[in-house]
C-alpha cells in the first residue's frame, strides 16, 4: 500500500534534488502532528539541514487544547463522579492540579474512547448514568463526533453531553500567516484534515499572504515531494495551494462530512494553547443540538488555570521556541512524567524531539 | 465444569479440593502434582535458571492465544533465552469471585496443552479467590526452572561486529491483543505470535554455534530489548528498518493507529547476538523450524552507545520506549 512511498532509492534521489535546488535558507512549517512524526522518524529534518528549516506548528489537537478546558473536564470527573469518555492522549495531559488519569486514580470515572460512538453506546445502555464526551480534534475528527451527536439525538438520549474543545485549522493558519516574526517561506498542509475540507479552504494563504502551500501525505516520499514542490513554487514566484496528496485529497474535500459537521456544530471563538483566542476557530453545538452541550448544562466554577511556570509549550506550538530551549525538556518533563501537553501526545513536538531528536551522551 | 467460581473455591475446604481434582489435576496431572504436597520435589543436575512472571492480559482470549498459553510460554521463553532447557513450572491463580468456570477450564486446558508443547511439567500451584472487583477476572503467576545447557549467554559478551538476528516477524502479540481489546476493526487477520522459542534457540546451543546473548522482545518490543542490551554491553547498534520482518496486516494496523511496531510486544520471538562469522549458520538452523522461517539478520553491533535505525531517508536514534502506547486521535 505505501511501500512505494518509503523507497530508499526514491528518497535519496529526492534529497539530492532538493539539496541542489535549495540555494538559500527556507523556513517551512507543517501543522500536522503526523507530519512532525514522519519528519523525525525518517530523519528528514537532519538530512535537509541547514538550508531547509522545518518547523512544527500547532498541529496536534491534544497539545493545542487550552488548560481551562482540561481543568473543566478534570473537575467534572472528580467532583461529579460521573463518567467521562475521552481520547487516550487527553488522559495524561496535566491540568492545573492533576491529569484525567490521576482523577481516575482518585475515584473519578474516566474511560478511554477510541470512537465517539463508544460514548453513545454506553449512554444508550446506561440511561440513568450521565455521560460526558470530551471532544478534541480537528476537521478529521469532528465530522465523526457530529455524526455521533446526531445518532444520540436519533436515539433520544438525555444523558449524554459533549464538551467541545474541537478546533478548525484554517483560522489558526491565518494567525500564523499574520505573524511577522515567523515569516514563513511555505506551509506543508495536513493530509487528513484536507481530505475533509479540501484545498479550497487554504486558498487565502496563497492569494492574500503569498505563502506557497502544499497538501501532502504522511510517508517520507510524500513529505520530500512537498518540500521540493514548495521550493519550485518559490523559484517560479507563483504561490499556490498544490495537492501532492492527490490519491486522497480533492479541491472540495468531502462535502458530505462537512455538511454533517455544520449541521451539528457552528464556528465559535476558541482558545488555543500558545495562540490565545482565535475568532471562529472552535466548534460549538448549534441551537438544535444545545441539549447535548455540557457547558450549558453544568456550571462549574473554576479557579484561574495555573500553567507550569517554566513550561514553554505555548511558544513551541507557535514554533517561536524549540523544545530544547525549555528548562524542563528531558529533565523534569519526560514522556513518563510529562509537564506540558506537547510531551504527552504521540504527535506532540516535544515528544518527537525527545524520542527521535535527542543526542544522548 | 459449570457455574461460577465462588469464594469457597479458594477457601481450602471441600470446594477447593473439588476444583483442584476436577480441573487442575485433570489437565496438569503428573506424578509430582498428584501428590498435592506442600512443595514439589524435583531433580535437576547442575546449574539452573529460575524465573517468575505474572500475567494480567485483557481480554483473556485473543486471536492466537489466551492468558493460559501466555503464562506458560512467557516463563518458558525467559528460561530459553538464558540458554536453559525449561523443565518445571509452578502456577498460581488469583481468580475474581464469579468468574465463569467454563472459561477457567478453557484457560487451564490451554495451559496444559502449552506445557506439553514446551515439554515442561506443572509441578506445583496455588489458587486464591478474591471478592468481586478485587481482580479483573483472573491473574496467573508462573515460575519456572530450567537446566542450563549453555551458560555463556549474557549481555556482557555482546561484541562490536556481532550480527543481530530476529527469529520472526515482530509486533504481532501486542497488536493482536490491542485489536481484540479495543475492537478497532470488524475483522483482522492479526494473530499473536505466542509460542515457545526453546526449539529455535536450543538447537543452536547444541549445534555448537557460538552465541553471545539472546533476549525475548516482550513489553516495549524490539526497541526496548536493543536499548537495554546496548546499555548493559556498553555498545552501539545499527538496525536496518527495511530488514525487520513485519507482516503486512500488522504494519497496516500500526500505521492506522499511529503506533510504531518497533515498540510493540512479541511473545514468540527472540533476538540473538552472535559473531558475524556464525550468523549464517545460526540463521539457516533457525529457519529450518517453521516458527523461524522469517528469521533474518536485522543489523549489527557497533561502537558507541546508541541504537541507530537506518530508515529509507536517513539514520536516526531508536530510543528506549517511554510514555504509553496509545493510538493517535487524528
Amino acid at each position: 500500500m505505501f511501500e512505494g512511498f518509503r523507497r530508499a532509492d526514491l528518497a535519496e534521489k529526492l534529497v539530492t534534488r532538493i539539496k541542489e535546488k535549495a540555494k538559500k535558507h527556507y523556513k517551512f512549517m507543517e501543522v500536522c502532528g503526523t507530519h512532525t512524526v514522519t519528519m523525525f522518524r525518517y530523519g528528514i529534518r537532519k538530512v535537509l539541514a541547514p538550508n531547509i528549516e522545518l518547523l512544527s506548528g500547532p498541529g496536534c489537537p491534544v497539545c493545542v487544547t487550552d488548560q481551562r478546558d482540561i481543568d473543566w473536564v478534570i473537575e467534572f470527573a472528580s467532583r461529579n463522579q460521573e463518567l467521562v469518555f475521552t481520547f487516550g492522549d487527553m488522559m495524561r495531559v496535566p491540568g492545573s492540579k492533576q491529569t484525567l488519569f490521576s482523577a481516575r486514580e482518585n475515584g473519578g470515572m474516566v474511560k478511554i474512547a477510541y470512537s465517539p460512538l463508544d460514548a453513545v453506546e454506553f449512554a444508550d445502555k446506561n440511561r440513568d448514568e450521565t455521560v460526558l464526551f470530551f471532544a478534541v480534534g480537528f476537521e478529521t475528527t469532528s465530522p465523526g463526533i457530529a455524526a455521533s451527536v446526531k445518532e444520540a439525538k436519533k436515539r433520544g438520549l438525555k444523558n449524554l453531553f459533549v464538551y467541545s474543545a474541537m478546533k478548525l485549522i484554517p483560522p489558526a493558519l491565518k494567525v500564523l500567516a499574520d505573524d511577522p516574526e515567523l515569516a514563513l517561506d511555505g506551509l506543508i498542509l495536513p493530509g487528513h484534515v484536507s481530505t475533509i475540507i479540501g484545498s479550497k479552504s487554504y486558498e487565502f494563504l496563497a492569494r492574500d499572504y503569498k505563502i506557497p502551500c502544499v497538501i501532502t501525505g504522511f510517508e517520507p516520499i510524500d513529505v520530500l515531494m512537498a518540500i521540493e514542490a514548495l521550493i519550485d513554487q518559490i523559484d517560479k514566484g507563483e504561490p499556490s495551494v498544490e495537492i501532492q496528496y492527490s490519491r486522497v485529497v480533492r479541491p472540495d474535500g468531502n462535502p458530505k462530512a462537512i455538511e454533517t459537521l455544520f449541521e451539528v456544530f457552528e464556528p465559535k471563538d476558541s482558545v488555543w494553547r500558545g495562540l490565545g483566542t482565535i475568532e471562529k476557530s472552535g466548534l460549538g453545538l448549534m441551537d438544535e443540538y444545545k441539549e447535548f452541550d455540557a457547558q450549558s448544562k453544568f456550571h462549574l466554577k473554576l479557579p484561574e488555570p495555573k500553567p507550569h511556570k517554566n513550561c514553554i509549550c505555548g511558544e513551541v506550538l507557535k514554533a517561536k521556541k524549540k523544545p530544547e530551549d525549555c528548562k524542563l525538556f528531558a529533565r523534569a518533563c519526560t514522556p513518563d512524567n510529562p509537564v506540558g501537553a506537547c510531551m504527552v501526545s504521540v504527535e506532540g513536538t516535544c515528544l518527537a524531539h525527545y524520542r527521535y531528536g535527542r543526542e544522548r551522551s | 465444569m459449570k457455574g461460577k467460581i465462588d469464594l469457597a473455591s479458594g477457601s481450602g475446604g471441600e470446594a477447593t479440593k473439588k476444583l483442584v481434582s476436577e480441573l487442575f489435576l485433570k489437565y496438569f496431572g503428573n506424578r509430582e502434582l498428584q501428590k498435592l504436597a506442600d512443595s514439589a520435589l524435583v531433580n535437576v543436575e547442575g546449574k539452573i535458571a529460575f524465573t517468575t512472571d505474572s500475567f494480567v492480559v485483557k481480554p483473556l482470549l485473543f486471536p492466537g492465544g489466551d492468558i493460559g498459553k501466555l503464562a506458560i510460554f512467557g516463563t518458558v521463553n525467559d528460561l530459553s533465552v538464558m540458554g536453559a532447557k525449561p523443565l518445571f513450572i509452578s502456577c498460581a491463580f488469583i481468580i475474581e469471585e464469579g468468574f465463569d468456570s467454563e472459561k477457567l477450564e478453557k484457560v487451564v486446558k490451554s495451559m496444559a496443552e502449552a506445557a506439553r508443547q514446551a515439554k515442561v511439567e506443572i509441578v506445583c500451584g496455588d489458587t486464591k479467590v478474591v471478592e468481586k472487583g478485587a481482580a479483573d477476572e483472573i491473574f496467573i503467576n508462573t515460575s519456572g526452572i530450567g537446566k542450563i545447557i549453555y551458560s555463556r549467554l549474557e549481555p556482557s559478551r555482546i561484541k562490536v561486529g556481532d550480527a543481530i538476528i530476529i527469529t520472526g516477524a515482530i509486533a504481532e502479540h501486542g497488536m493482536a491483543v490491542m485489536c481484540a481489546r479495543e475492537k478497532f476493526f470488524d475483522k483482522t487477520p492479526i494473530k499473536s505470535d505466542c509460542a515457545p522459542v526453546t526449539d529455535l534457540i536450543l538447537p543452536l546451543l547444541k549445534g555448537k554455534i557460538e552465541l553471545h546473548a539472546s533476549r525475548d522482545p516482550t513489553r516495549g518490543g524490539l526497541a526496548a530489548v536493543l536499548n537495554e542490551l546496548a546499555a548493559s554491553a556498553k555498545v552501539g547498534m545499527m538496525i536496518v528498518e527495511d530488514a525487520i520482518p513485519i507482516k503486512p496486516e500488522v504494519k497496516y494496523a500500526c500505521e492506522m493507529l499511529g503506533i510504531d511496531p518497533l515498540y510493540v510486544a512479541c511473545e514468540g520471538r527472540a533476538v540473538i547476538f552472535c559473531p558475524e562469522s556464525e550468523a549464517k549458520k545460526a540463521l539457516s538452523k533457525i529457519q529450518k523450524h517453521p516458527q523461524g522461517k522469517d528469521a533474518t539478520i536485522i543489523g549489527k553491533v557497533t561502537k558507541g552507545n546508541k541504537v541507530i535505525l537506518k530508515t529509507a531517508v536517513a539514520d536516526r536514534i531508536l530510543d528506549a520506549p517511554s510514555g504509553l502506547l496509545l493510538p493517535r486521535i487524528c
